[in-house]
């Protein structure tokens, strides 16, 4: 006997489901609940963590990231607008720039800063310490792609927006700061996240410079829980810190890109 | 260094000599001699591909003539050294897309060049675009912005905008082809009061019934040349020249 095409596909999807609750149950009769919790979710040592991981890590990722994105978005606008210029010598510039830190791994660039330059200038350092370096780094490599998000929005907006701000008189400048670039940023608000949310992870690669306990972001604090304690709890608490940094800031997103979408 | 301009009201408006431009090595227009008074309606008028709309844009350089003189109220606006900002603001421009800034709101659109280009305080550019956004019939949707518009409607906050620069005159860009044929009426009703007022206007244009009861002066250009000009009811109802004949007889 012929099944419908809606008969069909409702046995079909009623078997991924059984499939799917098997699996579940097996992994849930495999797993020793009481190791697990005692490995990953040990209450003595998340009661030792804090408030630490709250006053110093948390609140140390936070800055490296705000400071490293801050200036990677002020570095990668300028970067932009040198590769759309019609001077020659800005759009090269500008394009060995992002080609080279694009192409380069972050952890490479942090290394690079912290001993390459004591190496290059003798006796100087990045200035700022700690902050500096992350600061730099993560802007070098954020600017780098941010740079080109920037172009591409820049380029999405209408040709005829700049001629309708030009015929009003205003100037090039003018008009790209008060017309284009703020539809631009709409445009290019979603990857944009995905770039601050990168360099959020990106944050921890700073443990190359060796940090005093002040300097602490997330991660290396994880880890020296970890060692210390002898247990992955210090980790699952981090890790589960990065996601109150980054989902918040998705909704936030979402919000704005709603309210952009209604004055569409 | 920047010249200033020295503006001659006396002079035409519009004076555009031997104008030529190369679109590449595309002649699109093949020296054009061409003036409107102060005050006069010009209608611009021909095929689609004619040059009328490059002229047009032209006058306030958003094209680079190729080679030519054209000079706005006595100031030779061709001359590299003339600050093309100040002679933009001067010239009102209306767009057949309308090109209206969707990120602000209609009395943003009216008011951000008044103080960025006119240096007018917040409250005088308040005043000046509520007084223009009545005269086209929009003094309630100020707080729109223009996604939530009609095509007239953009079309009529667009004209405000360009008339709270206080221009000395307003070149039209076919301002009613992207337009459902129920809108047309309200934008060209816009128009003719301009006119009325005495507003100078250059028109490229398809509607030949505005260019008949409003224009002064009626131009019929093809393939990058003026072919016919004159009285627009002489024009459109005796035409001399046979390519003015043959587009007419297509379009009326």
């Amino acid at each position: 006997m012929a099944l419908s095409p809606r008969k069909r596909a409702r046995i079909s999807r009623g078997i991924q489901y059984a499939v799917l609750a098997v699996l579940v149950v097996a992994i849930l009769l495999a797993v020793d609940f009481g190791e697990l919790k005692r490995a990953f979710w040990n209450t003595e040592v998340i009661a030792e963590m804090f408030p630490d991981v709250l006053t110093v890590a948390l609140k140390n990722t936070i800055i490296y990231t705000a400071c490293g994105f801050s200036f990677g978005l002020v570095l990668g606008l300028v970067l932009a607008l040198m590769r759309l210029s019609s001077v020659g010598p800005y759009r090269w510039v500008a394009t060995g720039f992002i080609e080279l830190f694009r192409g380069l791994p972050a952890l490479v660039v942090f290394i690079a800063l912290t001993f390459g330059i004591p190496l290059a200038f003798p006796g100087r350092l990045v200035p700022g310490g700690t902050l500096g370096v992350v600061t730099l780094a993560l802007g070098l490599v954020g600017g780098a792609y941010m740079a080109e998000t920037i172009r591409a929005g820049i380029q999405a907006v209408p040709k005829g927006q700049m001629e309708a701000a030009r015929s009003l008189g205003m100037s090039h400048t003018r008009a790209m700061v008060s017309i284009v670039i703020p539809q631009a940023f709409r445009i290019i608000l979603p990857p944009l996240t995905n770039e601050l949310i990168l360099l959020t992870k990106d944050s921890s690669l700073i443990y190359v410079v060796g940090l005093a306990a002040g300097a602490q972001e997330l991660t290396k604090f994880g880890r020296e829980t970890m060692n210390s304690t002898n247990n992955m709890t210090g980790l699952v608490v981090v890790g589960l810190l990065y996601l109150v940094i980054t989902v918040p800031l998705a909704i936030v997103v979402r919000r704005m890109e709603a309210r952009a979408e209604r004055a569409r | 260094m920047m010249t200033e301009p020295a503006i001659d009201r006396s002079a035409a408006a519009i004076d555009v000599q031997d104008l030529h431009k190369y679109f590449g090595d595309n002649e699109v227009l093949k020296g054009i001699d061409f003036h409107v008074d102060q005050g006069q309606v010009v209608c611009v008028v021909g095929p689609s591909g004619s040059g009328k709309s490059t002229l047009l844009r032209c006058v306030n350089r958003l094209e680079e003539p190729t080679s030519g003189r054209i000079v706005v109220e006595g100031v030779e606006i061709t001359d590299p050294d003339v600050d093309v900002d100040k002679v933009r603001s001067r010239i009102g421009m209306v767009f057949q897309q309308f090109n209206l800034f969707p990120h602000l709101t209609v009395l943003r659109n009216l008011t951000i060049a008044q103080q960025r280009v006119r240096r007018r305080s917040k409250d005088e550019a308040v005043e000046v675009a509520r007084t223009n956004l009545a005269k086209v019939g929009l003094a309630d949707r100020e707080d729109a912005y223009p996604a939530h518009l009609s095509g007239g409607q953009q079309q009529r906050v667009a004209i405000a905008r360009a008339l709270s620069m206080s221009p000395d005159m307003m070149l039209f860009d076919e301002p009613t082809s992207a337009l459902d044929p129920e809108l047309v009426g309200d934008v060209l009703d816009v128009m003719r009061d301009l006119a009325s007022e005495g507003m100078t206007m250059m028109v490229v244009t398809h509607e030949m019934g505005f260019a008949r009861e409003v224009g002064h002066k009626l131009v019929f250009m093809d393939g990058g040349v003026i072919v016919e000009e004159g009285d627009p009811r002489k024009v459109l109802a005796d035409p001399q020249h046979e390519r003015t004949q043959a587009f007419l007889s297509k379009v009326l």
